[in-house]
């Protein structure tokens, strides 16, 4: 055994191999942290989703239930009932909100992509609009509540829906910017050669070209307003009945969601986790729709 | 007839299409007038919360900055805990969500097996799809409770010497709003550090390598350099993110405020949990304008770390991160 070992030539230096000096350990060893540190931290992120997911559906799964879409919430801690209203607020200050603001995105983004180019105007409009989208969604609420709810002396779902209408105006503009960018020159050419006006290029080629990614932008803006709160708390502020008058206050699926969350009955907190879930639901769906819509996990469109 | 048509070419003229046709003229004239609102509700919002924060500027002037008291009965308003808070708060997110989520676009970007790159990413972008409002229900409901009697009274066994471990455990705290905008801010900053990663020329990576250089040293001396302008707008994007949370950190903290101190276990409030909770007790005269002061405030903070972080950002020549908000 040992004369084997002799007899064999020492191995050849490798000359892609790095010295073994105390220096070099040190570089491996910090090539390694990098790698175990970073998937940990995208470990972390996975692992808090992952959390949260499950957390929600065990609590909430118990208490989905054909009621909870369908009834009103019951008087102070007395069991059953439901998030009906909730619900059917949420569909409606959705459908409000999407009147304002997805004309206003769109256009908005059919000007950036279409006419304003890289002048300066058009830097100003793109920059507002992304200083737009980072300002907290409360503040809409306050503004919507002193120009609306004051003056009017009630809350409305019509101050509801101007307020998750604000709130889409930016993502509808620079996703719709975004992809009316991506149509092809050359199909606008072609439509200007044929003697097709600039506007009817525009709005009979070009926004068709783009539009199942318009579309997403608009799904997104959707989605998003579904799940703000903040905004609706001064402005639709919530009702336990069902109300389809948008001139008076109006329930939302995450207001009942926050007015249940610190209640001091546990049926009601059990019906916080059950709209959490619905919530939550709605939005992976969506998250899933728009990646699968966009193609099929294979590129972001964001 | 030949006068209206006329008059038509004028504004034709004005808009800026000499021969252009009438409907296209119409057409340009629309769509500026739908971006002329939206910079209408922009200006609006500012000359909104400015007028109606006048009696509370005129009134109490800078002190109200600092000012420890809220306090409708006596009209004497300040806003300096709320300040404190919110400061802590956002603080406590960046210094844990930098890292984790600079790691994670790291990782994403140039460890990760190729097949599980987008999946991964896409579930990164999940957590910022989740509503803040399930975020809070969760602070509240499950991690108030976990660390009250879990996570603080271990900090203070252990780091109990530390000036921000001391003092009785509320669960509701500073440390529960910090940690669950940790979690907030986290995909914002990974999205924004991952686009920007994915644009350094490949060219430099290899170059490094090709000179012996390990993976830290290519992240070190390639990557971070190239991405790092970019990386510091996702940050300061993430950190007005932060600053302006309102529901997740108005059902963590507890809004009550505590003496102004070191310790994370206070309970404590942000300008934003101000509006929320006040708004609606708010009586016309100070009261009413203390509350729309605080949002000018949360408006203006966020606004400035806006226009830093977008114009970071473009400055890299690459549009990324449009729309993560």
């Amino acid at each position: 055994m040992s004369v084997l070992v002799e007899q064999q030539p020492p191995p050849a230096a490798n000359p892609f191999q790095a010295p073994r000096t105390a220096h070099n350990a040190r570089r491996r060893a910090s090539s390694i942290a990098i790698v175990v540190l970073s998937g940990l931290s995208t470990a972390f992120a996975v692992a808090v989703l992952l959390f949260l997911l499950v957390y929600v559906l065990r609590q909430g799964l118990p208490y989905i239930n054909i009621d909870l879409f369908t009834k009103i919430p019951t008087p102070n801690g007395e069991p059953g009932g439901g998030l009906g209203p909730s619900i059917q607020g949420s569909l409606i200050l959705v459908g409000l909100a999407s009147l304002f603001g997805i004309p206003l995105g769109l256009f908005v983004g059919i000007y950036l992509s279409e006419f304003g180019g890289r002048g300066a105007i058009a830097m100003g409009v793109r920059f507002l609009v992304d200083v737009l989208a980072g300002v907290p969604t409360i503040i809409f609420g306050l503004f919507i509540w002193i120009l609306v709810v004051v003056p009017q002396q009630s809350f409305s779902g019509l101050a509801g829906g101007l307020a998750l209408g604000i709130i889409m105006i930016p993502i509808v503009a620079r996703t719709s910017e975004e992809v009316l960018r991506l149509v092809p020159k050359e199909l606008r050419e072609a439509s200007l050669a044929l003697g097709a006006t600039e506007s009817r290029t525009i709005l009979r080629v070009v926004v068709p070209a783009a539009s199942s990614g318009i579309i997403t932008g608009i799904v997104l803006a959707m989605a998003r307003v579904a799940g703000e709160t903040a905004p609706l708390l001064m402005t639709a502020f919530g009702n336990p009945f069902f109300s389809a008058d948008i001139t008076r206050p109006i329930d939302a699926l995450p207001l009942r969601i926050f007015n249940f969350a610190d209640s001091p009955y546990q049926a009601q907190i059990n019906q916080a986790y059950a709209g959490s879930l619905v919530l939550i639901v709605l939005i992976l769906i969506t998250s899933f729709a728009i990646r699968w819509a966009t193609g099929g996990f294979k590129r972001s469109v964001r | 007839m030949q006068q209206s048509l006329s008059g038509a070419r004028i504004v034709a003229r004005l808009l800026g299409g000499g021969s252009r046709r009438l409907s296209d003229t119409l057409f340009r004239g629309f769509t500026l007038l739908l971006v002329l609102v939206v910079v209408v509700v922009i200006a609006g919002v500012t000359w909104v919360l400015v007028s109606n924060s006048m009696p509370t500027i005129q009134t109490f002037g800078w002190s109200f900055l600092t000012n420890q008291a809220f306090d409708p009965v006596h009209n004497v308003f300040g806003v300096g805990p709320a300040i404190f808070g919110t400061l802590v708060t956002s603080a406590f997110a960046l210094i844990f969500a930098v890292p984790i989520g600079v790691g994670t676009a790291i990782f994403l970007v140039d460890f990760c097996p190729r097949p599980l790159q987008r999946p991964l990413a896409f579930i990164v972008e999940l957590l910022a799809a989740v509503p803040s409002i399930i975020y809070g229900l969760f602070a509240f409901l499950a991690l108030a409770p976990w660390l009250q009697s879990g996570l603080e009274p271990w900090l203070q066994k252990y780091l109990g010497f530390l000036p921000f471990f001391q003092g009785s455990f509320h669960g509701l705290s500073l440390l529960t709003a910090g940690v669950i905008l940790v979690i907030m801010v986290l995909p914002l900053i990974t999205s924004v550090s991952r686009e920007v990663i994915l644009t350094t020329p490949t060219a430099q990576r290899e170059a490094l390598l090709a000179l012996g250089a390990t993976r830290w040293e290519v992240i070190r001396h390639a990557v971070l350099p190239y991405a790092r302008i970019g990386i510091t707008g996702g940050v300061i994007l993430a950190l007005g993110r932060a600053l302006g949370e309102t529901m997740a950190v108005t059902l963590a903290i507890g809004n009550q405020a505590s003496p102004i101190g070191p310790s994370l276990f206070n309970t404590g409030y942000t300008l934003s949990s101000v509006i929320a909770n006040q708004f609606n007790e708010a009586t016309p005269g100070l009261f009413f304008s203390a509350v729309i002061e605080a949002g000018l405030l949360v408006f203006i903070i966020t606004l400035i770390t806006n226009i830093i972080a977008r114009l970071l950002i473009y400055s890299m020549g690459h549009r990324v991160g449009g729309l993560t908000t």
